[in-house]
Protein backbone atom coordinates (compact mmCIF):
# COMPACT_ATOMS: atom_id res chain seq x y z
CA UNK A 1 0.00 0.00 0.00
CA UNK A 2 1.30 3.34 -1.03
CA UNK A 3 1.83 5.56 2.04
CA UNK A 4 1.16 8.91 0.47
CA UNK A 5 -1.80 10.00 -1.62
CA UNK A 6 -5.09 8.35 -2.39
CA UNK A 7 -5.56 4.59 -2.62
CA UNK A 8 -8.78 3.61 -4.40
CA UNK A 9 -8.86 -0.04 -3.40
CA UNK A 10 -8.40 0.89 0.26
CA UNK A 11 -11.06 3.59 -0.09
CA UNK A 12 -13.51 1.03 -1.50
CA UNK A 13 -12.73 -1.42 1.29
CA UNK A 14 -13.77 1.17 3.90
CA UNK A 15 -17.15 1.79 2.27
CA UNK A 16 -19.19 -1.01 3.93
CA UNK A 17 -18.23 0.15 7.42
CA UNK A 18 -18.83 3.79 6.52
CA UNK A 19 -22.26 3.02 5.10
CA UNK A 20 -23.17 1.04 8.21
CA UNK A 21 -22.23 4.14 10.18
CA UNK A 22 -24.15 6.32 7.75
CA UNK A 23 -27.33 4.37 8.53
CA UNK A 24 -26.95 5.18 12.22
CA UNK A 25 -26.21 8.81 11.36
CA UNK A 26 -29.44 9.13 9.38
CA UNK A 27 -31.45 7.29 12.02
CA UNK A 28 -30.07 9.53 14.78
CA UNK A 29 -30.90 12.61 12.70
CA UNK A 30 -34.49 11.55 12.07
CA UNK A 31 -35.21 10.48 15.65
CA UNK A 32 -33.37 13.46 17.09
CA UNK A 33 -35.31 15.86 14.86
CA UNK A 34 -38.65 14.30 15.78
CA UNK A 35 -37.79 14.65 19.46
CA UNK A 36 -36.54 18.22 19.02
CA UNK A 37 -39.68 19.30 17.13
CA UNK A 38 -42.02 17.80 19.74
CA UNK A 39 -40.03 19.00 22.75
CA UNK A 40 -39.54 22.42 21.16
CA UNK A 41 -43.29 22.77 20.70
CA UNK A 42 -43.89 21.81 24.32
CA UNK A 43 -41.34 24.40 25.45
CA UNK A 44 -42.97 27.08 23.30
CA UNK A 45 -46.41 26.32 24.68
CA UNK A 46 -45.09 26.38 28.24
CA UNK A 47 -43.45 29.73 27.59
CA UNK A 48 -46.76 31.19 26.48
CA UNK A 49 -48.64 30.37 29.65
CA UNK A 50 -49.40 33.15 32.05
CA UNK A 51 -47.92 31.09 34.85
CA UNK A 52 -44.85 33.24 35.55
CA UNK A 53 -42.71 30.73 37.52
CA UNK A 54 -43.23 28.14 34.79
CA UNK A 55 -42.20 30.58 32.07
CA UNK A 56 -39.17 31.47 34.14
CA UNK A 57 -38.13 27.84 34.54
CA UNK A 58 -38.60 27.07 30.85
CA UNK A 59 -36.68 30.19 29.87
CA UNK A 60 -33.84 29.27 32.18
CA UNK A 61 -33.79 25.77 30.70
CA UNK A 62 -33.73 27.05 27.12
CA UNK A 63 -31.05 29.58 27.95
CA UNK A 64 -28.91 26.98 29.71
CA UNK A 65 -29.20 24.44 26.92
CA UNK A 66 -28.35 27.08 24.35
CA UNK A 67 -25.45 28.38 26.40
CA UNK A 68 -23.56 25.11 26.86
CA UNK A 69 -21.78 22.90 24.31
CA UNK A 70 -23.57 19.87 22.90
CA UNK A 71 -20.41 17.87 23.51
CA UNK A 72 -20.55 18.45 27.26
CA UNK A 73 -24.31 17.84 27.34
CA UNK A 74 -23.73 14.50 25.67
CA UNK A 75 -21.06 13.61 28.24
CA UNK A 76 -23.41 14.54 31.07
CA UNK A 77 -26.25 12.43 29.68
CA UNK A 78 -23.91 9.57 28.94
CA UNK A 79 -22.63 9.44 32.52
CA UNK A 80 -25.68 10.67 34.42
CA UNK A 81 -28.47 8.56 32.93
CA UNK A 82 -26.94 5.26 34.12
CA UNK A 83 -26.59 6.80 37.59
CA UNK A 84 -30.32 7.38 37.71
CA UNK A 85 -30.82 3.77 36.85
CA UNK A 86 -31.75 4.57 33.27
CA UNK A 87 -29.54 2.16 31.40
CA UNK A 88 -29.97 2.84 27.72
CA UNK A 89 -27.72 2.29 24.77
CA UNK A 90 -25.28 4.99 23.78
CA UNK A 91 -27.38 5.51 20.66
CA UNK A 92 -30.53 6.34 22.62
CA UNK A 93 -28.53 8.66 24.88
CA UNK A 94 -27.18 10.37 21.77
CA UNK A 95 -30.63 10.82 20.28
CA UNK A 96 -31.94 12.26 23.54
CA UNK A 97 -28.94 14.60 23.70
CA UNK A 98 -29.46 15.83 20.15
CA UNK A 99 -33.21 16.18 20.69
CA UNK A 100 -32.87 18.19 23.89
CA UNK A 101 -30.08 20.39 22.51
CA UNK A 102 -32.02 21.24 19.36
CA UNK A 103 -35.38 21.59 21.13
CA UNK A 104 -34.11 24.83 22.66
CA UNK A 105 -33.38 26.42 19.31
CA UNK A 106 -36.49 24.85 17.77
CA UNK A 107 -38.54 26.54 20.46
CA UNK A 108 -36.96 29.86 19.46
CA UNK A 109 -37.88 29.13 15.84
CA UNK A 110 -41.52 28.46 16.74
CA UNK A 111 -41.56 31.63 18.84
CA UNK A 112 -40.18 33.72 15.99
CA UNK A 113 -42.72 32.16 13.62
CA UNK A 114 -45.68 32.89 15.88
CA UNK A 115 -44.51 36.41 16.67
CA UNK A 116 -43.86 37.02 12.99
CA UNK A 117 -47.56 36.81 12.16
CA UNK A 118 -48.76 40.38 11.60
CA UNK A 119 -50.62 41.86 14.61
CA UNK A 120 -53.47 42.77 12.24
CA UNK A 121 -54.19 39.06 11.85
CA UNK A 122 -54.81 38.73 15.59
CA UNK A 123 -56.97 41.83 15.61
CA UNK A 124 -58.98 40.72 12.59
CA UNK A 125 -59.55 37.27 14.09
CA UNK A 126 -60.61 38.88 17.37
CA UNK A 127 -62.95 41.27 15.61
CA UNK A 128 -64.55 38.42 13.71
CA UNK A 129 -65.17 36.71 17.02
CA UNK A 130 -63.45 33.48 16.06
CA UNK A 131 -62.98 31.03 18.92
CA UNK A 132 -59.41 30.85 20.20
CA UNK A 133 -58.92 27.33 18.92
CA UNK A 134 -59.95 28.41 15.44
CA UNK A 135 -57.70 31.48 15.53
CA UNK A 136 -54.71 29.27 16.19
CA UNK A 137 -55.52 26.46 13.80
CA UNK A 138 -56.98 28.53 10.96
CA UNK A 139 -55.20 31.87 11.09
CA UNK A 140 -51.99 31.97 13.08
CA UNK A 141 -50.38 28.54 12.74
CA UNK A 142 -50.75 28.21 8.95
CA UNK A 143 -49.04 31.57 8.50
CA UNK A 144 -46.39 30.82 11.09
CA UNK A 145 -45.70 27.46 9.39
CA UNK A 146 -44.68 29.21 6.21
CA UNK A 147 -41.75 30.90 7.92
CA UNK A 148 -41.02 28.07 10.36
CA UNK A 149 -40.78 25.11 7.98
CA UNK A 150 -37.69 26.16 6.00
CA UNK A 151 -35.88 26.98 9.24
CA UNK A 152 -36.80 23.59 10.68
CA UNK A 153 -35.49 21.99 7.50
CA UNK A 154 -32.20 23.79 7.97
CA UNK A 155 -32.10 22.55 11.55
CA UNK A 156 -32.44 18.96 10.39
CA UNK A 157 -29.49 19.49 8.06
CA UNK A 158 -27.47 21.08 10.87
CA UNK A 159 -28.31 18.19 13.15
CA UNK A 160 -27.30 15.71 10.46
CA UNK A 161 -23.82 17.19 10.49
CA UNK A 162 -23.66 17.38 14.27
CA UNK A 163 -24.55 13.73 14.78
CA UNK A 164 -20.81 13.23 14.28
CA UNK A 165 -20.45 14.30 17.93
CA UNK A 166 -22.14 11.05 18.94
CA UNK A 167 -18.85 9.36 18.08
CA UNK A 168 -17.49 10.77 21.36
CA UNK A 169 -19.97 8.70 23.38
CA UNK A 170 -19.14 5.44 21.60
CA UNK A 171 -21.99 5.50 19.05
CA UNK A 172 -20.58 3.84 15.93
CA UNK A 173 -21.95 6.38 13.48
CA UNK A 174 -20.13 7.42 10.31
CA UNK A 175 -17.33 9.49 11.86
CA UNK A 176 -16.67 6.86 14.54
CA UNK A 177 -16.39 4.23 11.80
CA UNK A 178 -13.99 6.44 9.87
CA UNK A 179 -11.68 7.14 12.81
CA UNK A 180 -11.91 3.51 13.84
CA UNK A 181 -10.65 2.38 10.43
CA UNK A 182 -8.02 5.11 10.59
CA UNK A 183 -6.64 4.04 13.93
CA UNK A 184 -6.56 0.34 13.00
CA UNK A 185 -4.97 0.76 9.57
CA UNK A 186 -3.15 3.97 10.50
CA UNK A 187 -4.48 5.51 7.33
CA UNK A 188 -6.94 8.35 7.79
CA UNK A 189 -6.92 9.91 4.33
CA UNK A 190 -9.54 7.74 2.65
CA UNK A 191 -12.06 7.05 5.45
CA UNK A 192 -12.13 10.65 6.74
CA UNK A 193 -12.33 12.12 3.24
CA UNK A 194 -15.10 9.75 2.22
CA UNK A 195 -17.03 10.45 5.41
CA UNK A 196 -16.65 14.19 4.83
CA UNK A 197 -17.77 13.78 1.22
CA UNK A 198 -20.86 11.83 2.30
CA UNK A 199 -21.81 14.50 4.82
CA UNK A 200 -21.25 17.13 2.17
CA UNK A 201 -23.26 15.47 -0.61
CA UNK A 202 -26.26 14.75 1.58
CA UNK A 203 -26.44 18.15 3.25
CA UNK A 204 -25.65 20.06 0.06
CA UNK A 205 -28.37 18.28 -1.90
CA UNK A 206 -30.91 18.63 0.90
CA UNK A 207 -30.11 22.31 1.35
CA UNK A 208 -30.58 22.92 -2.38
CA UNK A 209 -33.78 20.88 -2.40
CA UNK A 210 -35.07 22.79 0.59
CA UNK A 211 -34.39 26.10 -1.11
CA UNK A 212 -36.23 24.94 -4.21
CA UNK A 213 -39.18 23.81 -2.09
CA UNK A 214 -39.17 27.17 -0.37
CA UNK A 215 -39.15 29.09 -3.65
CA UNK A 216 -41.93 26.87 -4.99
CA UNK A 217 -43.96 27.54 -1.90
CA UNK A 218 -43.65 31.29 -2.24
CA UNK A 219 -44.63 31.15 -5.91
CA UNK A 220 -47.65 28.94 -5.28
CA UNK B 1 -3.47 10.26 39.46
CA UNK B 2 -4.41 9.53 43.07
CA UNK B 3 -7.70 7.74 43.63
CA UNK B 4 -8.27 9.31 47.07
CA UNK B 5 -8.53 12.79 45.60
CA UNK B 6 -11.85 14.59 45.17
CA UNK B 7 -13.20 16.99 42.59
CA UNK B 8 -12.12 19.94 44.75
CA UNK B 9 -8.46 18.89 44.45
CA UNK B 10 -8.75 18.94 40.70
CA UNK B 11 -10.59 22.26 40.54
CA UNK B 12 -7.47 24.40 39.91
CA UNK B 13 -6.46 22.05 37.11
CA UNK B 14 -9.96 22.31 35.65
CA UNK B 15 -10.13 26.10 35.94
CA UNK B 16 -6.87 26.40 34.01
CA UNK B 17 -8.95 25.27 31.06
CA UNK B 18 -10.93 28.53 31.07
CA UNK B 19 -8.14 30.68 29.56
CA UNK B 20 -7.51 27.95 26.96
CA UNK B 21 -11.19 27.81 26.00
CA UNK B 22 -11.39 31.60 25.81
CA UNK B 23 -8.16 31.74 23.83
CA UNK B 24 -9.48 29.29 21.23
CA UNK B 25 -12.82 31.14 21.11
CA UNK B 26 -11.27 34.57 20.64
CA UNK B 27 -8.60 33.47 18.15
CA UNK B 28 -11.16 31.57 16.05
CA UNK B 29 -13.52 34.54 16.10
CA UNK B 30 -10.63 36.83 15.14
CA UNK B 31 -10.02 34.59 12.15
CA UNK B 32 -13.72 34.11 11.31
CA UNK B 33 -14.47 37.83 10.91
CA UNK B 34 -11.91 38.70 8.19
CA UNK B 35 -12.60 35.34 6.51
CA UNK B 36 -16.32 36.13 6.46
CA UNK B 37 -15.67 39.61 5.11
CA UNK B 38 -13.41 38.30 2.33
CA UNK B 39 -15.87 35.55 1.43
CA UNK B 40 -18.77 38.00 1.35
CA UNK B 41 -16.83 40.39 -0.86
CA UNK B 42 -15.66 37.53 -3.07
CA UNK B 43 -19.19 36.20 -3.36
CA UNK B 44 -20.52 39.52 -4.62
CA UNK B 45 -17.49 40.35 -6.79
CA UNK B 46 -18.03 41.20 -10.46
CA UNK B 47 -15.48 38.58 -11.61
CA UNK B 48 -16.43 34.91 -11.79
CA UNK B 49 -12.89 33.86 -10.87
CA UNK B 50 -13.46 35.53 -7.48
CA UNK B 51 -17.08 34.56 -7.02
CA UNK B 52 -16.56 30.90 -7.75
CA UNK B 53 -13.75 30.10 -5.27
CA UNK B 54 -15.53 32.07 -2.53
CA UNK B 55 -18.71 30.10 -3.16
CA UNK B 56 -16.73 26.88 -3.15
CA UNK B 57 -15.11 27.59 0.23
CA UNK B 58 -18.46 28.59 1.75
CA UNK B 59 -20.26 25.48 0.51
CA UNK B 60 -17.38 23.21 1.48
CA UNK B 61 -17.19 24.39 5.08
CA UNK B 62 -20.92 24.72 5.56
CA UNK B 63 -21.74 21.49 3.82
CA UNK B 64 -19.71 19.01 5.81
CA UNK B 65 -19.53 18.25 9.50
CA UNK B 66 -17.25 20.55 11.48
CA UNK B 67 -15.88 17.67 13.50
CA UNK B 68 -14.91 15.83 10.31
CA UNK B 69 -13.15 19.00 9.13
CA UNK B 70 -11.29 19.18 12.42
CA UNK B 71 -10.22 15.53 12.25
CA UNK B 72 -9.27 15.99 8.63
CA UNK B 73 -6.97 18.89 9.51
CA UNK B 74 -5.52 16.95 12.42
CA UNK B 75 -5.18 13.42 10.99
CA UNK B 76 -5.16 13.72 7.21
CA UNK B 77 -3.10 16.85 6.52
CA UNK B 78 0.04 15.32 8.14
CA UNK B 79 -0.15 12.58 5.50
CA UNK B 80 0.36 15.29 2.91
CA UNK B 81 3.30 16.72 4.82
CA UNK B 82 1.31 19.52 6.46
CA UNK B 83 1.83 18.97 10.16
CA UNK B 84 -0.08 21.71 11.95
CA UNK B 85 0.10 22.13 15.73
CA UNK B 86 -3.24 21.13 17.28
CA UNK B 87 -4.07 24.69 18.28
CA UNK B 88 -3.44 25.99 14.76
CA UNK B 89 -5.52 23.21 13.21
CA UNK B 90 -8.34 23.87 15.68
CA UNK B 91 -8.42 27.63 15.23
CA UNK B 92 -8.11 27.28 11.47
CA UNK B 93 -11.07 24.93 11.16
CA UNK B 94 -13.24 26.79 13.66
CA UNK B 95 -12.45 30.14 12.06
CA UNK B 96 -12.99 29.02 8.47
CA UNK B 97 -16.15 27.11 9.37
CA UNK B 98 -17.79 29.94 11.31
CA UNK B 99 -16.45 32.45 8.79
CA UNK B 100 -18.36 30.64 6.05
CA UNK B 101 -21.57 31.01 8.01
CA UNK B 102 -20.88 34.62 8.94
CA UNK B 103 -20.23 35.64 5.34
CA UNK B 104 -24.01 35.61 5.00
CA UNK B 105 -24.25 38.18 7.81
CA UNK B 106 -21.86 40.51 6.01
CA UNK B 107 -23.82 40.11 2.80
CA UNK B 108 -27.09 40.92 4.54
CA UNK B 109 -25.42 43.84 6.30
CA UNK B 110 -24.13 45.34 3.06
CA UNK B 111 -27.47 44.75 1.39
CA UNK B 112 -29.16 46.75 4.15
CA UNK B 113 -27.29 49.92 3.19
CA UNK B 114 -29.51 51.97 0.87
CA UNK B 115 -28.38 52.14 -2.75
CA UNK B 116 -28.40 55.92 -2.63
CA UNK B 117 -25.40 55.85 -0.30
CA UNK B 118 -23.30 54.08 -2.91
CA UNK B 119 -24.52 56.36 -5.66
CA UNK B 120 -23.86 59.46 -3.57
CA UNK B 121 -20.32 58.42 -2.69
CA UNK B 122 -19.64 57.54 -6.33
CA UNK B 123 -20.89 60.97 -7.34
CA UNK B 124 -18.64 62.59 -4.75
CA UNK B 125 -15.70 60.77 -6.31
CA UNK B 126 -14.67 58.78 -3.20
CA UNK B 127 -12.10 56.05 -3.75
CA UNK B 128 -13.37 52.44 -3.51
CA UNK B 129 -11.38 52.04 -0.29
CA UNK B 130 -12.91 55.15 1.29
CA UNK B 131 -16.35 54.20 0.01
CA UNK B 132 -16.16 50.81 1.64
CA UNK B 133 -14.56 51.69 4.99
CA UNK B 134 -16.12 55.09 5.59
CA UNK B 135 -19.55 54.77 3.98
CA UNK B 136 -20.76 51.19 3.56
CA UNK B 137 -19.16 49.35 6.50
CA UNK B 138 -20.10 51.86 9.25
CA UNK B 139 -23.72 51.78 8.15
CA UNK B 140 -23.84 48.03 7.81
CA UNK B 141 -22.26 47.46 11.23
CA UNK B 142 -25.33 48.00 13.47
CA UNK B 143 -27.26 45.32 11.56
CA UNK B 144 -24.37 42.87 11.87
CA UNK B 145 -23.53 43.25 15.56
CA UNK B 146 -26.40 41.11 17.00
CA UNK B 147 -25.56 38.10 14.79
CA UNK B 148 -21.90 38.56 15.71
CA UNK B 149 -22.85 38.41 19.38
CA UNK B 150 -24.66 35.18 18.68
CA UNK B 151 -21.67 33.87 16.77
CA UNK B 152 -19.45 34.53 19.77
CA UNK B 153 -21.58 32.21 21.91
CA UNK B 154 -21.68 29.64 19.11
CA UNK B 155 -17.90 29.83 18.92
CA UNK B 156 -17.56 29.32 22.68
CA UNK B 157 -19.60 26.11 22.45
CA UNK B 158 -17.89 25.17 19.22
CA UNK B 159 -14.46 25.50 20.88
CA UNK B 160 -15.21 22.44 23.00
CA UNK B 161 -14.55 20.31 19.90
CA UNK B 162 -10.83 21.11 20.02
CA UNK B 163 -10.63 18.97 23.15
CA UNK B 164 -10.93 16.02 20.77
CA UNK B 165 -7.65 16.96 19.09
CA UNK B 166 -5.63 17.09 22.34
CA UNK B 167 -6.01 20.77 23.20
CA UNK B 168 -6.22 21.09 26.98
CA UNK B 169 -9.34 23.24 27.18
CA UNK B 170 -12.20 22.91 29.69
CA UNK B 171 -13.72 19.83 28.05
CA UNK B 172 -10.37 18.09 27.69
CA UNK B 173 -9.54 18.62 31.35
CA UNK B 174 -13.02 17.52 32.39
CA UNK B 175 -12.49 14.28 30.52
CA UNK B 176 -9.12 13.68 32.19
CA UNK B 177 -10.53 14.35 35.64
CA UNK B 178 -13.63 12.25 34.98
CA UNK B 179 -11.47 9.29 33.99
CA UNK B 180 -9.24 9.51 37.04
CA UNK B 181 -12.03 10.26 39.54
CA UNK B 182 -14.71 7.94 38.23
CA UNK B 183 -17.09 10.75 39.24
CA UNK B 184 -17.97 11.83 35.73
CA UNK B 185 -21.44 13.29 36.26
CA UNK B 186 -20.32 15.85 38.84
CA UNK B 187 -17.28 16.89 36.81
CA UNK B 188 -19.23 17.46 33.61
CA UNK B 189 -22.01 19.16 35.57
CA UNK B 190 -19.49 21.67 36.94
CA UNK B 191 -17.98 22.18 33.49
CA UNK B 192 -21.42 22.81 32.02
CA UNK B 193 -22.04 25.54 34.63
CA UNK B 194 -18.65 27.11 33.82
CA UNK B 195 -19.49 27.15 30.10
CA UNK B 196 -22.85 28.71 30.84
CA UNK B 197 -21.25 31.40 33.00
CA UNK B 198 -18.81 32.16 30.18
CA UNK B 199 -21.69 32.32 27.69
CA UNK B 200 -23.58 34.78 29.90
CA UNK B 201 -20.44 36.86 30.22
CA UNK B 202 -19.87 36.93 26.47
CA UNK B 203 -23.50 37.75 25.74
CA UNK B 204 -23.35 40.64 28.23
CA UNK B 205 -20.24 41.82 26.41
CA UNK B 206 -22.01 41.52 23.06
CA UNK B 207 -24.98 43.48 24.37
CA UNK B 208 -22.68 46.28 25.51
CA UNK B 209 -20.99 46.37 22.15
CA UNK B 210 -24.36 46.49 20.47
CA UNK B 211 -25.51 49.37 22.66
CA UNK B 212 -22.27 51.24 21.98
CA UNK B 213 -22.57 50.84 18.22
CA UNK B 214 -26.27 51.72 18.25
CA UNK B 215 -25.55 54.82 20.33
CA UNK B 216 -22.93 55.92 17.80
CA UNK B 217 -25.27 55.66 14.86
CA UNK B 218 -28.25 56.89 16.86
CA UNK B 219 -30.39 53.75 16.83
CA UNK B 220 -32.40 52.58 19.83
CA UNK B 221 -30.88 49.35 21.15
CA UNK B 222 -33.06 46.26 20.99
CA UNK B 223 -30.91 44.18 23.31
CA UNK B 224 -29.48 40.72 23.00
CA UNK B 225 -30.93 37.66 24.67
CA UNK B 226 -30.28 33.96 24.99
CA UNK B 227 -34.02 33.37 25.25
CA UNK B 228 -37.28 35.22 25.60
CA UNK B 229 -40.95 34.84 26.33
CA UNK B 230 -43.35 34.35 23.44
CA UNK B 231 -45.26 37.57 22.87
CA UNK B 232 -48.82 36.90 21.81
CA UNK B 233 -52.03 38.64 22.87
CA UNK B 234 -53.10 37.28 26.24
CA UNK B 235 -56.58 36.29 25.07
CA UNK B 236 -54.96 34.12 22.41
CA UNK B 237 -53.70 31.67 24.98
CA UNK B 238 -56.96 31.39 26.83
CA UNK B 239 -56.23 33.94 29.54
CA UNK B 240 -59.13 36.02 30.79
CA UNK B 241 -58.73 39.58 29.57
Amino acid sequence: MNAIGWNWSFALSTLPALLAGFRLTVLATLLGSALAFALGLALTLLRMTRHAPLTLIVNAFVSFVRGTPLLVQLYVLFYVLPKWGVSTSAFVTGVVGLGVYYSASTSEVYRAGIEGVAPGQWEAALTLGLPIRRVWSGVILPQAMRTVLPVLGNQVIAMFKETSLLSTITVMEMLAQATNIGSIQYRYVEPLTLAGALYFVISYVSAKGLRRLEVGHVNA
Amino acid sequence: MDASKTLVDYLPFLLMGIPVTLEVTVLSMALALPVALLLALGRSAPHAWLRWPAGFVIELFRGSSSLVQLFWAFYVLPFFGIDLPALVAGVLVLGLNEGSYLSEVFRAGFASVPDGQREASLTLGFSPWYRFFRVTLPQALPVMIPPFGNALIVMLKFSSLVSLVTIRDLSFRANLIATSLGESAAVFGVVMVIYYALALMLSALARQLEAAVDARVGRPSKGFRLSARVNVPQWAIGAKS
